[in-house]
């Protein structure tokens, strides 16, 4: 006999569907940063109104985002976020010394290019799916 | 900290499904808890002994107080 519950279905489907909507959320907040930083450049020639307009629209865009991501992380069960919110702490611990280490290179004449924040970002995404990927391999 | 939230399911007849669902939580949190690697929360603690119509610490102990 079956416990009286809400069916599996339902749940995975729910889940499914936060995931899709934070991802959706997350691709409009990358689409409005491909445009601010392109636009100006091959669109509107540098016109500020434009230019304000992009902007504020990935701000707008970005702080939607991160309420997603909250309400997101509000729904995940109890494991879940635990496994999720592990992950970020160790993707902003990596972040924040990977990225003041890699940031002096420069200053020691270690490296002679300048750093660019888009390494930091693949190292803090590197780092975040594969936090993931142990946190549950460790729960399994 | 044990449980016996595996002889409990299977006296039910349930599947770590039907208790995952009874619970409102992942399959994946089920199975951590019943094999001991997650402790739940304490509202959870609670649900999963109402949901068995026991107290807490007849599901949960600690191997090192018995």
């Amino acid at each position: 006999m079956s416990p009286v519950k809400h069916s599996d279905t339902t749940c995975t489907q729910h889940n499914k569907s936060k995931i899709l909507h934070l991802g959706l959320w997350t691709l409009a907040w990358l689409a409005s940063t491909a445009l601010l930083g392109f636009g100006a450049q091959y669109i509107w020639d540098y016109q500020p109104a434009y230019s304000i307009t992009a902007l504020m629209t990935h701000l707008a865009l970005g702080v939607t985002m991160i309420m997603v991501n909250v309400k997101h992380l509000a729904n995940l069960d109890e494991l879940q976020r635990k496994i999720t919110m592990d992950a970020m702490g160790i993707t902003l611990g990596v972040g924040l010394i990977a990225g003041i280490a890699y940031e002096q290179l420069e200053n020691i004449k270690l490296i002679s290019f300048e750093p660019e924040i888009s390494h930091l970002i693949m190292l803090m995404a590197f780092t975040y799916i594969v936090s993931i990927l142990i946190g549950n391999r460790k729960y399994q | 900290m044990k449980n016996r939230l595996k002889v409990l399911r299977a006296e039910r007849d349930w599947t770590q499904a039907d208790l995952a669902n009874a619970l409102a939580v992942s399959r994946q949190t089920a199975n951590a808890i019943e094999k001991g690697k997650f402790d739940p929360s304490l509202p959870l603690a609670f649900k999963i002994a109402k949901l068995f119509n026991l107290t807490v610490e007849e599901i949960f102990f600690d191997e090192q107080m018995t």
